[in-house]
C-alpha cells in the first residue's frame, strides 16, 4: 500500500455523485437522529463522563480484568482462546470448526472478524460462511467490505440493493420496496440458520465481574447466531472488557444513541455461557476468541492508549466531513473514518498508511461527539508527529513520513517566525511583492483549482498598528 | 460578567497580518471605542499552529516560545480568531509540558480569549446599527466552537444590529475544509468541502458571509471570488466596525 493511496481513492470517491449522495443523505439522517435523542436525554455530558470513566477504568486495569473475565467464562463452561495475530485467530476458529466437522457457519456482525478476514480464511478451508446481518449480507452478495462499521452497506441506496438482490438471489422478483427486500433476505437466512453447524458473533462489552458477553443488534440475527447452532464462537479485541455489570446501562445508552440514534436496540443479548442442563436452547459448545492484533502496542503508550477506549459506535464517521464525502471504501484497512485514522496507522504501520492522520482538517467534530471522549484530534496530531520521528518506537513505521524537503521548509518557517527581525521584513516584502509569487507553486496551484488566488494586503497589520500608535507593551 | 480590564493585549494572528489587516484593525478599534486600551506587542508573529498541526512539534514550540514573553502583565490576550486562540488556550499546555517554559505557557494560555467572547462576555457590547438593511450569513470556525467554546456570542452581536437580518447556513457547524496544511495535503477533499460550504452560503441569499476566523474567510471567500458570487466575505470585527463606527 503506497502512502498516496488515500488521496487517490478519495479522489475517485469524490468523483462519484451517487456515492456522495448516498453518504450525505445517510449521515445527515444519523446525525439528526442522534442529536434529537441526546437533546431529549438531557444529560449528555453526565452520561458521557460515566461512559468515559468506565472505559478508562477498564483500560487502567486491562490485564487484570481480562484474567478475571477468562476465569468467569471458564467457570461457566466457555472456552477462552487468546490470539496475538489474525493468523492465530483464524487458526483457532478453523480448528474449532474442523473438529466439529462444520460445513456451514452463520455469522453476526463483527468488525474483529473483518480485521481477521475470517470469511476469506474459512472459505479457503471449504466452509461456507453466511453473513446474517442484513447489511453484511448485502455486501457479501456483492463481494465487498463494510463501508461503515455499524451500517456496512450504507454506501448503497435502495435501487442498488434491489438490483443486486434481483441479480444474485435465485428466484428473486425485482422490487425496490424495503419490506420486500428484507423478506427476501430473511427467507434465505432463515433456512441457513436451521442448518448451520456453528454461529459466529462479535461482542460489544465483555463484563469481567460476571463473565457476561453483551451483544446489541436490531434484527434478531445475533440472537439466532448465538443460540440456534450447536456451536457459538464469539470474537473480540482485548479492549472490549469492562469491569462491572452496573457500567453496562450507561455504555449501552451511549452506544445505541451515538450509533443509530436509538434509545435502545431491538435486541440486547447478554450471553453467559453455553446451554446448561435443563435449558431449552443455546449452543452446547461456546468459545470466546480474544484478539490482540497490535492492540498491546497501542496500549503501551499512555497517550495512544486512548484509542482503545472506543466502543465502535461509528458516530465519528457520521459526523466527519471527510468520511461523509468519500465513504468508507476510500480508507485502507478495516476501520474507516476518524477512528480508522487513529487506529489503522497503528495496526498497519505508518510506512503503509502514514498519510491517513493527515487526511483531516482537525475540525474536531468527531472529538466533540465521541461518547467516550477520545481526544481524536490530539491523537491525529501525535501520529503526524510520529510520522516524522525516526527516534520513536511508539508506532510501527515511525519516521517513515519524514521528508528532507519538508523538514527544511519547517525549519526555515520556524526560524523566520520566531525571529521578529526576520519576520517583519518578510511580511513587508510579501505585502509589496507577494503578487509576484509564481502561480505554479505546488500548494498554490491546488488551492486555486476552486479558489481565487489569495491576495496579500498592501499594508500588514503590524504596519497599521504601528501607524495607529498602539503601545508595544 | 468578569471585570472589564483597563487594557488588553492584542494578538493579531499571522493570517490577519498578511491577508486581513483591516479585520485586525477593526477588532482593535472596537476595543478602543469601548475605552479599553489595546497593547499590540511588536514581536508577535504566529501562535505556532501550522507546524503544530503538521506534527512539527519542535518548530511549533520554537515559534510559540517567541510569543510567550510578549504578554508580561496580567491582562487578557484578545485574539480575533477562534483557531489561533484555541491553539494557545488548548494546546500550549501540552506543547510546553516538561520544558522550562511550561509555567509561562500556562500563564499565557489561561488569559487567551477570542474577540467575540471578550466583546460579549467581558464588555457586554450592545452594538448600535448605523448601516442600511442587509442580510448576512454566519460561519463559525471549528476551533472557535470546539476548542474555545465560542457559542452564541457572534450571533448575539449580529442580532443586536437592527438592520441586519441573520440567516442560517445549512449544516452550519460543518467544517469549511480549510484546516491549514490540510488544504494543501488533501486538496481534493478540501476543495469539495469548501465548494459545498460556498454552495450552502450562496443558497441563503445572504449579501455577506461573516466569520470570526481569517482561515475560513480565505478559504470560503476564495471559492466565492473564483465563481464571481456577490456574497462578500467579511470578518465579524470589520463588519461590526463598519456598521457601528464605534457607536454602541
Amino acid at each position: 500500500m503506497a502512502t498516496a493511496e488515500f488521496r487517490v481513492s478519495a479522489r475517485k470517491a469524490l468523483a462519484d455523485p451517487e456515492l456522495r449522495a448516498n453518504f450525505r443523505r445517510a449521515m445527515d439522517g444519523l446525525m439528526s437522529r442522534r442529536a434529537d435523542l441526546f437533546a431529549r436525554a438531557g444529560d449528555w455530558a453526565g452520561l458521557r463522563a460515566l461512559g468515559a470513566a468506565a472505559r478508562l477504568r477498564a483500560l487502567a486495569r486491562l490485564p487484570e480484568l481480562l484474567e478475571r473475565l477468562e476465569a468467569k467464562l471458564v467457570e461457566r463452561g466457555v472456552r477462552v482462546h487468546w490470539a496475538e495475530t489474525v493468523e492465530q485467530g483464524n487458526a483457532i476458529v478453523g480448528d474449532i470448526l474442523r473438529r466439529r466437522g462444520a460445513r456451514l457457519v452463520v455469522k453476526g456482525k463483527s468488525m474483529v472478524s473483518e480485521e481477521m478476514h475470517l470469511n476469506h480464511f474459512l472459505e479457503g478451508e471449504g466452509i461456507e460462511v453466511l453473513e446474517a446481518d442484513l447489511g453484511e449480507y448485502i455486501i457479501q452478495l456483492d463481494h465487498e467490505t463494510p463501508s461503515h462499521i455499524i451500517m456496512p452497506a450504507i454506501h448503497k441506496n435502495r435501487r442498488q440493493i434491489a438490483k443486486l438482490f434481483f441479480e444474485r438471489i435465485k428466484g428473486a422478483r425485482y422490487s425496490e420496496e424495503v419490506d420486500e427486500l428484507t423478506a427476501l433476505a430473511r427467507a434465505v437466512l432463515r433456512e441457513k440458520f436451521e442448518r448451520a453447524d456453528a454461529g459466529i458473533s462479535g461482542v460489544n462489552f465483555a463484563v469481567a465481574e460476571t463473565g457476561t458477553l453483551v451483544l446489541v443488534e436490531n434484527e434478531g440475527n445475533g440472537r439466532l447466531c448465538t443460540t440456534v447452532p450447536p456451536v457459538h464462537i464469539a470474537l473480540m479485541g482485548i479492549e472490549k472488557v469492562i469491569e462491572r455489570l452496573d457500567q453496562v446501562p450507561a455504555l449501552l445508552a451511549l452506544l445505541t444513541r451515538s450509533a443509530t440514534g436509538q434509545p435502545i436496540t431491538g435486541y440486547v443479548n447478554m450471553i453467559t455461557g453455553p446451554r446448561r442442563a435443563g435449558e431449552k436452547d443455546g449452543p452446547d459448545e461456546m468459545h470466546l476468541v480474544i484478539l490482540d492484533n497490535g492492540r498491546t502496542r497501542v496500549y503501551a503508550d499512555a497517550e495512544l492508549r486512548d484509542v482503545l477506549r472506543c466502543i465502535r459506535c461509528g458516530a465519528c464517521m457520521n459526523h466527519c466531513p471527510v468520511y461523509t464525502r468519500v465513504g468508507g471504501h476510500a480508507y485502507p484497512g478495516t476501520y474507516p473514518g476518524p477512528i480508522g485514522k487513529i487506529l489503522m496507522p497503528q495496526m498497519l504501520g505508518l510506512e503503509k498508511v502514514g498519510d491517513l492522520p493527515h487526511a483531516s482538517a482537525l475540525c474536531e467534530a468527531c472529538t466533540e461527539i465521541c461518547p467516550v471522549a477520545i481526544p481524536i484530534g490530539d491523537i491525529l496530531v501525535r501520529l503526524r508527529r510520529e510520522g516524522t520521528r525516526a527516534d520513536s518506537r511508539a508506532v510501527q513505521g515511525a519516521g517513515a513520513r519524514r521528508s528532507a524537503f519538508e523538514s527544511l521548509v519547517w525549519s526555515a518557517w520556524a526560524a523566520i517566525y520566531a525571529t521578529p527581525v526576520l519576520y517583519r521584513p518578510m511580511v513587508w516584502t510579501l505585502t509589496r511583492l507577494g503578487g509576484l509569487l509564481p502561480r505554479g507553486l505546488p500548494g498554490l496551484r491546488d488551492w486555486m483549482r476552486v479558489r481565487a488566488r489569495p491576495r496579500f494586503a498592501r499594508r500588514s497589520l503590524h504596519e497599521l498598528a504601528r501607524r495607529a500608535g498602539l503601545p508595544d507593551a | 460578567m468578569p471585570e472589564r480590564p483597563a487594557a488588553v493585549y492584542y494578538f493579531g494572528t499571522c493570517l490577519a497580518d498578511l491577508f486581513f489587516p483591516e479585520a485586525g484593525m477593526a477588532g482593535i478599534r472596537l476595543l478602543r471605542a469601548q475605552g479599553v486600551e489595546v497593547i499590540y506587542p511588536r514581536g508577535q508573529s504566529c501562535c505556532g499552529q501550522p507546524a503544530y498541526s503538521a506534527g512539527r512539534t519542535e518548530e511549533a514550540r520554537r515559534v510559540a516560545t517567541a510569543q510567550l514573553g510578549l504578554f508580561p502583565r496580567d491582562l487578557p490576550i484578545v485574539v480575533p480568531s477562534g483557531s489561533c486562540a484555541g491553539m494557545m488556550r488548548a494546546h500550549y499546555h501540552a506543547l510546553f509540558a516538561g520544558t522550562q517554559d511550561a509555567a509561562a505557557a500556562d500563564r499565557v494560555a489561561a488569559r487567551v480569549i477570542e474577540l467575540t467572547q471578550f466583546l460579549v462576555d467581558v464588555i457586554g457590547l450592545k452594538p448600535r446599527d448605523l448601516g442600511p438593511p442587509i442580510t448576512v450569513a454566519w460561519h463559525g470556525s471549528c476551533h472557535a466552537m470546539r476548542l474555545m467554546g465560542v457559542g452564541d456570542q457572534p450571533k448575539l452581536l449580529l442580532r443586536e444590529l437592527a438592520n441586519v437580518t441573520l440567516v442560517e447556513v445549512a449544516r452550519e457547524r460543518e467544517c469549511c475544509g480549510f484546516g491549514g496544511v490540510f488544504s494543501v495535503r488533501q486538496p481534493e477533499i478540501s476543495s469539495a468541502m469548501a465548494t459545498d460550504k460556498a454552495d450552502a452560503v450562496v443558497a441563503t441569499g445572504a449579501e455577506a458571509l461573516i466569520s470570526g476566523d481569517c482561515g475560513c474567510l480565505l478559504n470560503i471567500g476564495g471559492v466565492l471570488a473564483k465563481r464571481g458570487e456577490r456574497v462578500r466575505p467579511m470578518h465579524i470585527a470589520e463588519f461590526l466596525w463598519e456598521r457601528t463606527r464605534g457607536d454602541g
